[in-house]
C-alpha cells in the first residue's frame, strides 16, 4: 500500500473514531442532568487525535527511514557483492535498480541494476507490509485506548486543548527551525570552503576574481574585501545618503506639517513605493539611471565613468529604502509624546525649532534603529545590484567607477556552470554566511536600540 | 481701552469652537499682575480651553477657531501682527503632566533662553539656569547633577523643572493647567508653596480640579460651567459667599 493511501486510511479511521466517541458521549449525556466538563465534540476530538497522531508520527518517521532499510536488505543479497565499492557508481546502480523495481523506468543502463531490481522489489514489498501493519496496529491500539477513556467524568476538553497548544507551538517552531537549518547548511558549506581557502585570505584578501583560481593557492584570488567594500559603498553609503535625509524629511513633514488630507493620500503612496518589486527598480537603475549617471560623469569631465557605476545602483537602492526609513522615523516621531511638542511650542519655539531641538533628539534612537534596519536591508538587497552593478570587484572610492556587491557575486558564482564542490562555488556560501552574520548583528543592534528607546516612554 | 492699564490680560467676549462645537461661550475675564487667578469647574467646562487661548496654544489644534478679543498689556494677541514666538515668551505655560524634554536638567532650563537668545555667553546662561532653578525651589536638589536627564527626576521635581523652564525666559504671565493633578500630596504641597513665592512677580492663572487648592493658592477665582463663565470674584467670596446657585452647588460638592 502506498504511503498516501495509508495516510488516507488512517485519517478515515480517525474520522470513525471521532464519530463513535461522539456518539458514545452523546449517549451518556442523554438522560443525565449532571454537568460535564467536556462536550461530545471534545471526546470525538480526543479519540480522533489518539487514533491519527501516533500512527501519523510513525508513518512520518517510517517514510524517512524505510528507504535505508530497503537498501540494507538489498545489500544482503548475494548479487550485491558484485557492486563496486561505495562511491558515485555504486549509488548510481542502486538508484537505477530502485526505479526499475518501482516501475518508474523500463530498462537500465547498467546490467547489474537489472539483476538487483527483483531483490529491490521484494525488499520494498516486505518493508511496506511491515509499515502498514505497524501503522494499523498503532491506530487500533491507541485509538482503542482513547475510546475506553470516554467516560462522563473524563476531561477530554483539557486534553484536546493541550494538543491544540502543541500544534500552535509546532507551527511557530517551523520558522525558527528552518532558520536554524539554513544557518546549519550555510555553516557546513562554508566549512568546506574554509578547508580549501584559509579564512584570513577570504576575509582580508583584496583581490577578487573567482574566474581564475590557481589550484595551488585558491585564496589568492578569493579575497572578499573588495566585495564588502562595494556592498558598503552602495548599500550603506550611497543608498543611505539618499534614503536618510529624504526618508527623515518626509516623516517629519507627514507627522508634523501635513494636514490630515495630505497625510491620507501621501502615506499610501509611500507604502506603494515600498511594494514595488525590486526587479522593477533594477530595470530602472540599469536602463535609466545608470546611463544618466555615466553621461553626467562624462559631462563633468570624469573620463573613467562606468555604465555600471556604484552610484547608479546606490541611488536607486536609496530610493527603494526611502519608504522604509520614512515609516520607521514616522513611528518614532509619533511615539514622542505630544506633551513634548506642546511644551516646546509653549516656550515660544517654532515648529522647525521644536522638531530640530526636541522631537528629533527624542526620536533619535528609534530613527537610528530604523536606519540600521534599512542598512541591513540594503546590503542584503540583490535584484537591483544584479541588474545595475558591475561584476568586476574594484576597491575604489570613486562612485562613478564600477563596484560589485556580495549578493551580486553570490548570484554570479552560483549561476555559472561550475561543479558544486569547487572553491568558486563554495565561496558563494562563505559570502552568504558572512552577509548573514553582518545583517544579523545589524538587526540585533537595531532592535536593541529601538527597544530601549520604547521603554523610555512607557 | 482704559481697563488695560489696570489688567495684565483682558479677555472680552471670547468664544472658542472646535469644528462646529462651541467649547467656550462668550467669556469675558480680566487677569491682574498681582494675583493668582484660579479657574475651576467640572471636567469639560472649558477652563483648560480658555487657558490655552491666552498663549494661543489652541492654534496647534487645526479645527479650533476663536472669536472675541484678548489683550496682553493692551495689545491684541490675536492680531495678525502679533508674533506668537514673542507672545509665548511673555506668557509661559506649565502642563498637567510634567513634560521635561529628554535632555539634561541644565538643557531643559536653558532651552527657552537659547531659543530667544537671552544669554550672551555661557556664564550668563548658567546664571539664568541657576536663578530659574532657585526660584522654582529645585536648585538645592539638582545642583550637583545638572547634566543628568530631566526625565530621571521624580514627578514633583519634573514639574518644578518645567516651572523653572517656563520662568527662565522671564515671562510676565504663567499659565498652569492642572499642574498638580499627576503629583502626590507632598509634591503638590511643594508646588503650591512655589506658587505662593512666585505670586507678585508673575501674573499666574491656574486651572485646577481641586477646590481646596484653588482656595489655598489663589486670590481670584473664576467658576466655569458648560463653556460659560458663571461667576468671577475674590476667592474668599466665591468659596464663602457665592452669588450664583450653580457655584454654590459645585463648591459644596453637589455636582462636578
Amino acid at each position: 500500500m502506498s504511503l498516501l493511501a495509508l495516510f488516507l486510511v488512517v485519517a478515515g479511521l480517525g474520522l470513525i473514531g471521532w464519530l463513535t466517541a461522539r456518539m458514545r458521549a452523546v449517549a451518556f449525556r442523554r438522560g443525565s442532568t449532571a454537568r460535564f466538563s467536556s462536550l461530545p465534540s471534545h471526546f470525538g476530538g480526543y479519540v480522533a487525535l489518539w487514533t491519527v497522531l501516533p500512527a501519523a508520527l510513525f508513518l512520518a518517521v517510517w517514510a524517512a527511514t524505510s528507504p535505508a532499510l530497503v537498501t540494507n536488505s538489498v545489500l544482503k543479497d548475494p548479487i550485491a557483492a558484485q557492486l563496486p565499492p561505495p562511491g558515485f557508481d555504486r549509488a548510481a546502480i542502486l538508484s537505477e535498480a530502485r526505479s526499475l523495481a518501482a516501475g518508474t523506468s523500463f530498462g537500465a543502463f547498467n546490467p547489474l541494476a537489472e539483476k538487483l531490481a527483483p531483490a529491490y522489489a521484494v525488499a520494498q514489498t516486505q518493508i511496506d507490509w511491515i509499515g502498514t501493519a505497524v501503522a494499523l496496529l498503532l491506530v487500533f491500539a491507541t485509538g482503542g485506548f482513547a475510546y475506553t477513556r470516554v467516560r462522563p467524568d473524563f476531561r477530554a476538553r483539557t486534553k484536546v486543548e493541550f494538543v491544540v497548544m502543541g500544534g500552535l507551538l509546532a507551527a511557530s517552531l517551523i520558522a525558527i527551525l528552518t532558520t536554524l537549518g539554513i544557518v546549519a547548511s550555510l555553516l557546513f558549506e562554508s566549512w568546506r570552503f574554509f578547508e580549501i581557502v584559509p579564512i584570513t585570505d577570504f576575509l582580508f584578501g583584496t583581490h577578487w576574481s573567482p574566474q581564475v583560481i590557481d589550484p595551488a593557492d585558491p585564496g589568492a584570488t578569493l579575497g572578499a574585501v573588495p566585495l564588502f567594500w562595494g556592498t558598503f559603498l552602495i548599500g550603506a553609503v550611497i543608498a543611505m545618503i539618499v534614503a536618510i535625509p529624504f526618508g527623515l524629511m518626509s516623516a517629519v513633514y507627514l507627522t508634523q506639517y501635513a494636514s490630515g488630507a495630505a497625510r491620507r493620500w501621501m502615506k499610501p503612496i509611500l507604502e506603494i513605493l515600498a511594494g514595488v518589486p525590486t526587479v522593477v527598480y533594477g530595470y530602472f537603475a540599469a536602463l535609466t539611471i545608470a546611463p544618466a549617471v555615466r553621461d553626467f560623469a562624462v559631462s563633468i569631465g570624469v573620463t573613467w565613468a562606468s555604465s555600471e557605476s556604484a552610484l547608479a545602483a546606490g541611488l536607486v537602492m536609496g530610493v527603494m529604502i526611502i519608504p522604509f526609513v520614512s515609516s520607521m522615523a514616522d513611528d518614532s516621531l509619533a511615539a514622542v509624546p505630544a506633551s513634548m511638542r506642546d511644551g516646546s511650542l509653549a516656550m515660544g519655539a517654532t515648529s522647525s525649532e521644536t522638531i530640530r531641538r526636541v522631537l528629533l533628539p527624542a526620536a533619535l534612537p528609534g530613527v537610528v534603529g530604523g536606519v540600521l534596519l534599512a542598512v541591513s536591508r540594503a546590503i542584503g538587497e540583490t535584484m537591483i545590484v544584479v541588474m545595475a552593478a558591475s561584476g568586476v570587484a574594484t576597491l575604489t572610492l570613486n562612485p562613478f567607477a564600477s563596484a560589485t556587491t556580495v549578493t551580486k557575486q553570490i548570484v554570479d558564482l552560483l549561476t555559472g556552470e561550475a561543479e558544486f564542490d569547487s572553491p568558486k562555488t563554495l565561496a558563494a556560501f562563505a559570502l552568504g554566511l558572512t552577509l548573514f552574520v553582518i545583517t544579523l548583528l545589524l538587526n540585533i543592534v537595531a532592535l536593541t536600540v529601538v527597544k530601549r528607546y520604547r521603554e523610555a516612554y512607557e | 481701552m482704559t481697563i488695560s492699564n489696570q489688567h495684565k490680560i483682558c479677555a472680552k467676549r471670547v468664544s472658542v469652537y472646535y469644528g462646529a462645537k462651541k467649547a467656550i461661550d462668550d467669556v469675558s475675564l480680566n487677569f491682574d499682575q498681582r494675583y493668582v487667578t484660579a479657574l475651576i469647574g467640572p471636567s469639560g467646562c472649558g477652563k483648560s480651553t480658555f487657558l490655552r487661548t491666552l498663549n494661543r496654544m489652541n492654534d496647534t489644534v487645526p479645527s479650533a477657531r476663536i472669536e472675541g478679543d484678548i489683550t496682553l498689556d493692551g495689545e491684541d494677541i490675536y492680531d495678525p501682527s502679533m508674533d506668537v514666538v514673542q507672545l509665548r515668551a511673555r506668557v509661559g505655560m506649565v502642563f498637567q503632566k510634567p513634560n521635561p524634554f529628554p535632555k539634561s536638567i541644565f538643557e531643559n532650563v536653558a532651552y527657552g533662553p537659547r531659543i530667544h537668545g537671552l544669554a550672551a555667553n555661557k556664564t550668563q546662561l548658567a546664571e539664568i539656569v541657576e536663578r530659574s532653578l532657585r526660584r522654582a525651589g529645585l536648585w538645592d536638589e539638582v545642583k550637583d547633577r545638572l547634566s543628568d536627564s530631566g526625565t530621571a527626576l521624580s514627578g514633583g521635581q519634573q514639574q518644578r523643572l518645567c516651572i523653572a523652564r517656563a520662568i527662565a525666559v522671564d515671562p510676565e504671565v504663567i499659565l498652569m493647567d492642572e499642574p498638580c493633578s499627576a503629583l502626590d500630596p507632598i509634591a503638590t504641597a511643594k508646588i503650591e508653596e512655589l506658587i505662593h513665592e512666585l505670586n507678585g512677580r508673575y501674573a499666574i492663572v491656574i486651572v485646577t480640579h481641586n477646590m481646596q487648592q484653588a482656595a489655598r493658592v489663589s486670590q481670584r477665582t473664576a467658576f466655569f460651567h458648560l463653556g460659560t463663565l458663571v461667576e468671577y470674584g475674590a476667592t474668599s467670596d466665591i468659596f464663602t459667599n457665592p452669588r450664583q446657585e450653580r457655584t454654590k452647588d459645585y463648591i459644596t460638592g453637589r455636582y462636578g
